[in-house]
């Protein structure tokens, strides 16, 4: 019983680091780019006054049940998808929930916080909700599968589900990482990884100039400052298990923070250089080369490497 | 001015039967300020140095907003941001004349915003209609229609100038000087008279929600 009160202790420790984390990275990325156009920028804490100010607010309507519970369900989904990450391996305070089988449960979190997400806008009834909800939904299908077929060719790999245990096998050298030992995996799920990032050039879903930043349209007050706290604590969760998963893990915090920063600037990079995908030519780009890589990758670790 | 508690819903006379029962017929109330003097103060500082701007041009002023956000003014770095829906904001700027048109509208973004919620009169014609004093259809002061916290004159003002305006309304907010939402509320009737006598095809709700 102590076991677990200390674990559920240190899990919302891991909450609030990777809260404050993934707004500094946030506000760290916008002061970059402001400086790369010339301008001083945000404040770094800007993003924290942006929360505060959304939860000061001192009217909220309401749309309906589904509408308060829709930024409850997102937060869950980022609270969920990090309880089952180990966030620094080998360190019990760091460790989180990570058991036998839990890459398949991170999986389901990393959908089910969006659909929750688009129940709510749904009911807000807003048209232009309901057409960011179409078109995310359908690019979220079109990028799992490339991730989810390089999430395959990792169990196989690795012989196992648990996080934990991928990190284990990762360790020692960096020719353990599967950035060397199955880089088609790692390139498919990082083509992925631009799709969940939601960057240029997938961002058609909340395209702030054609639908005003579609679902969450209509949400204000604290249920935007819920939703902010998500995509925070959701970024956050996302990079480390990008990190454990295909770039070794992190032993420590500094390299915690060097890793899942290198691994955003690849989202950032990209995003500046590309523009705008529409829908359909987001979906058929995920469907495309992506795809074959991913099955490649299976192939290659199923019948080749072994 | 007629007593709240005479009128506690709203007729939305003007809606047509079939669409009444879709839209909320509550009244506005006003929000409390925190019982904690402190937490109020502290509330206040946050809400002026994250101020979101309802990206609505209601005007030719609305040209002088662009560049705020450019490299040569840049106005995020005092926590001024655009926001693409009026939930999310709490700045509206009426940037220069307003037509009888564009009042209804100003009306509904204003309406449906969170408070509390600001209001900035950017440039002369929102003061006293400017060289559009006789127009017919142009409205001559706007803060007969929905309360403002703070004008910027000029015709037009540079982004200089509006940068400046900025600047003070975070100091009236910190103040807490700027009760524009709680005085809308409290003298809801007569601004809905002032609006309802110059738009003559009043096809929405009397309230916003």
């Amino acid at each position: 019983m102590d076991i677990w009160i200390s674990k559920i202790g240190y899990y919302f420790l891991n909450v609030g680091i990777v809260l404050v984390y993934g707004l500094l990275l946030g506000a760290f990325i916008a002061k970059t780019m402001a400086r790369v156009q010339g301008r001083i920028g945000i404040p770094i804490y800007q993003p924290f006054i942006d929360i505060l100010k959304t939860f000061t607010k001192r009217q909220a309507i309401s749309h309906g049940i589904m509408f308060n519970l829709g930024p409850a369900f997102r937060l869950a989904g980022g609270l969920g998808t990090l309880a089952f990450i180990p966030v620094i391996y080998g360190n019990e305070m760091f460790s989180n929930f990570s058991a036998a089988g839990d890459l398949l449960l991170v999986m389901y979190f990393i959908f089910f916080g969006q659909l929750g997400m688009a129940l709510g806008s749904g009911e807000s009834g807003h048209p232009y909700a309901a057409m960011g909800i179409g078109r995310g939904l359908a690019q979220m299908t079109a990028y799992e599968v490339p991730f989810t077929l390089a999430v395959v060719a990792i169990f196989i790999q690795y012989d196992t589900s648990s996080i934990t245990e991928i990190v284990a096998a990762q360790q020692g050298s960096i020719w353990n990482w599967t950035l060397f030992t199955n880089p088609l995996a790692v390139i498919a799920a990082m083509i992925a990884f631009l799709g969940m990032a939601a960057y240029p050039p997938f961002d058609v879903a909340m395209a702030p100039n054609e639908i005003p930043i579609g679902p969450p349209t209509e949400f204000h007050s604290h249920f935007l400052s819920m939703m902010q706290m998500n995509r925070a604590i959701f970024a956050g969760a996302k990079l480390i298990l990008f990190m454990n998963l295909f770039f070794g893990g992190a032993t420590g915090l500094i390299e915690l923070v060097f890793k899942t920063w290198a691994i955003y600037m690849v989202a950032i990079l990209v995003g500046a250089a590309f523009p705008r995908f529409r829908t359909e030519q987001a979906v058929r780009f995920f469907l495309g080369v992506p795809m074959l890589i991913g099955i490649a990758s299976v192939l290659y670790i199923q019948y080749w490497a072994q | 001015m007629t007593d709240k508690n005479d009128y506690p819903t709203l007729a939305n006379a003007d809606l047509i039967d079939a669409e009444r029962s879709l839209f909320c017929d509550a009244r506005p109330v006003p929000y409390e300020p925190y019982p904690v003097d402190f937490v109020e103060k502290f509330a206040n500082w946050v809400r002026a140095n994250s101020l979101w701007v309802l990206a609505f041009g209601t005007g030719c002023g609305a040209i002088e907003l662009n560049p705020l956000m450019t490299s040569r003014f840049d106005a995020n770095r005092y926590g001024i941001q655009m926001r693409p829906t009026p939930r999310q904001s709490c700045v509206i700027v009426v940037a220069g004349y307003s037509s009888v048109k564009t009042l209804k509208r100003i009306i509904r973004s204003y309406e449906q915003m969170q408070g509390p919620k600001f209001v900035l009169g950017l440039g002369i014609c929102s003061l006293n209609g400017g060289m559009y004093w006789d127009s017919y259809n142009t409205i001559k002061r706007i803060d007969q229609y929905i309360p403002i916290d703070l004008y910027v004159t000029g015709c037009m003002p540079r982004p200089e100038a509006l940068l400046a305006g900025f600047i003070e309304l975070k100091d009236k907010i910190k103040a807490g000087q700027c009760d524009g939402t709680n005085r809308y509320v409290k003298d809801f009737d007569w601004y809905k008279a002032n609006q309802k006598k110059v738009i003559k095809n009043w096809d929405m709700p009397d309230y916003n929600w």
